[in-house]
């Protein structure tokens, strides 16, 4: 078995807020994945959400920039580890990720074995 | 751990009735903010850690949080709730007030007077409802188009207007007057109303959305018991017929999903634990002088549980109802029922006499049923070609599939059996 990253991005868009009651559904929809992949063994580690502020640190001259990230498109909103036979698997794992109904995706990275 | 069913919507509501009575009415939008910043994390979280052992006691903990950040960091830019200042000023009061206001009675409180002040006289009725689903029952402004069969944007030009009037009003509505409550109380009786009535008789096609509406609207409802001034007999009453009318809501549909009269439901799949909780909120509104619309509404909903079949059904107490009703809220829909009462108890003929004597009679010429009345008169009165002509002018009223299809059958029923 191997190891993988799932890196979930998102676009952020001006879309107005999603009510009470789609937020919930959302919700419900990833609890229920990540619970699937658990109860299959696939889930070596649920991971975290990251926060949507931050800093970022970049070249020679350590340059410190406040995020959001206004140059990338989507930022990472959260990752997971999960334990897959091959990249195949993994990418098949993906499919069940409700993120893509809000138009976000899924990035599928192998760790790489030392 | 499973989450209950419309969890997010029933703590926005508490959220934002709590955090509005600490922030002052003027900043209802930062209350939906925080609101909306609470339900984000929980979102993230419980994504990765599954729901907390007390969701709603998370979310609570989550705003309340959040509120502690805002008054402590925003105490010089913005004015909150001015009757509060001077305990939200100082390090040494905040938290125990913030805590305060938080506790599960103070939630409820909180809920009240957040309802009450959506009834603004100021406010029409119909915005003083969608302003109750909205803020207290955290329906957005599509779910409230969709329950309403309005567009969007009607709803959200009548929601962004009405919650400018209730954010310059300065201040919540304040029910510890007893005086000042039991003048704005019939608003809120009237709301409630208007809101279990748009789920039970609305035009929405989606019954799911109208059970929703009669849930929230006898919720808000139970409420109201709870508090001294708001438990008498018009409240009861008001209960007692949304209790009695829920109860047979399982009934209204057949086993093919379509619409099914009073008179063919299966009496057996009425909820026998709403009529019974409807009866006993009826016992506990007869006392006092008033008798209400809800009185009698209740009562009629009463005699027809009472019947175990149609047959049974004490038409006689049932027409005298409506008489009562006629007198203390008269209206062309109520003169209509009052009519087919009289239908079943003195013959169609007669039914159709009273109808013809509807005064503002124009008043229904929108109204599906009042031409299916008629269709259901003349056919009962043997007339298979005029009964097929007014059936088919209540299908041009239909007001969604559903009506339709149940129009269709009537229409069909009026073809002389081969």
């Amino acid at each position: 078995m191997s190891e993988f990253v799932f890196l979930y991005r998102n676009e952020l868009t001006g879309a107005p807020p999603a009510s009470p009651e789609q937020m919930q559904q959302t919700m419900q929809k990833w609890m229920a994945w990540m619970k699937e992949m658990g109860e299959k063994g696939q889930l070596k580690n649920a991971g975290h959400p990251l926060d949507r502020t931050g800093k970022v640190v970049k070249g020679k001259q350590k340059t410190v920039i406040d995020g959001p990230f206004t140059e990338s498109k989507d930022i990472v909103g959260g990752y997971s580890l999960v334990e897959a036979k091959d990249i195949a698997q993994a990418v098949e794992i993906s499919l069940g990720c409700p993120i893509f109904e809000s138009g976000g995706m899924v990035e599928v990275r192998p760790v790489m074995k030392m | 751990m499973q989450l209950d069913e419309h969890l997010f919507r029933r703590e926005a509501g508490r959220m934002v009735a709590t955090l509005t009575r600490i922030f002052g009415v003027q900043n209802l939008a930062l209350a939906e903010d925080v609101v909306q910043d609470a339900f984000c994390r929980a979102l993230e979280v419980w994504k990765y850690r599954g729901a907390p052992e007390n969701p709603s006691a998370w979310l609570m903990a989550t705003a309340k949080n959040r509120a502690l950040d805002i008054l402590r960091r925003e105490r010089t830019a913005l004015t909150f709730a001015p009757e509060l200042t001077r305990w939200l000023e100082s390090e040494w009061t905040l938290r125990p007030t913030v805590d305060e206001f938080f506790a599960p009675n103070a939630i409820k409180d909180d809920q009240l007077r957040m309802m009450f002040s959506c009834c603004h006289p100021r406010l029409p009725e119909e915005a003083q409802v969608a302003l109750v689903l909205h803020i207290l029952c955290g329906f957005s402004v599509d779910e409230i188009a969709g329950a309403f069969v309005s567009n969007h944007a009607a709803i959200e030009k009548r929601i962004t207007r009405s919650k400018k009037i209730l954010a310059g009003s300065k201040r919540l509505f304040e029910i510890a007057d007893a005086a000042d409550f039991a003048a704005r109380l019939p608003a809120v009786h009237r709301a409630l109303y208007l809101l279990f009535n748009e789920g039970y008789h609305g035009a929405s096609a989606e019954s799911a959305v109208r059970v929703e509406l009669c849930q929230e609207a006898m919720r808000l409802a139970a409420l109201l018991f709870d508090h001294p001034l708001a438990a008498i007999p018009a409240t009861y009453a008001l209960s007692a017929m949304m209790c009695l009318h829920a109860a047979r809501s399982p009934a209204r549909l057949d086993a093919s999903g379509n619409l099914s009269a009073l008179a063919d439901q299966d009496r057996s799949r009425w909820d026998a634990k709403l009529i019974a909780e409807g009866q006993r909120l009826l016992d506990l509104s007869a006392s006092g002088a008033e008798l209400t619309e809800y009185h009698v509404e209740a009562a009629i909903a009463a005699v027809h549980a009472c019947a175990a079949r149609v047959e049974e059904t004490d038409w006689k107490h049932i027409a005298s109802l409506y008489d009562t009703l006629m007198r203390l809220r008269p209206s062309p829909v109520v003169a209509l029922n009052r009519a087919i009462a009289i239908a079943q108890l003195e013959g169609p003929q007669r039914g159709l006499e009273e109808i013809r004597a509807i005064a503002n009679l124009e008043r229904l010429s929108s109204y599906p049923f009042y031409f299916a009345a008629l269709g259901e008169l003349e056919l009962r009165s043997g007339h298979r070609e005029t009964a097929r002509k007014h059936f088919r002018a209540a299908m041009k009223q239909a007001r969604n599939s559903m009506e339709r299809k149940f129009l269709e059958q009537r229409t069909d029923a009026c073809e002389v059996p081969s």
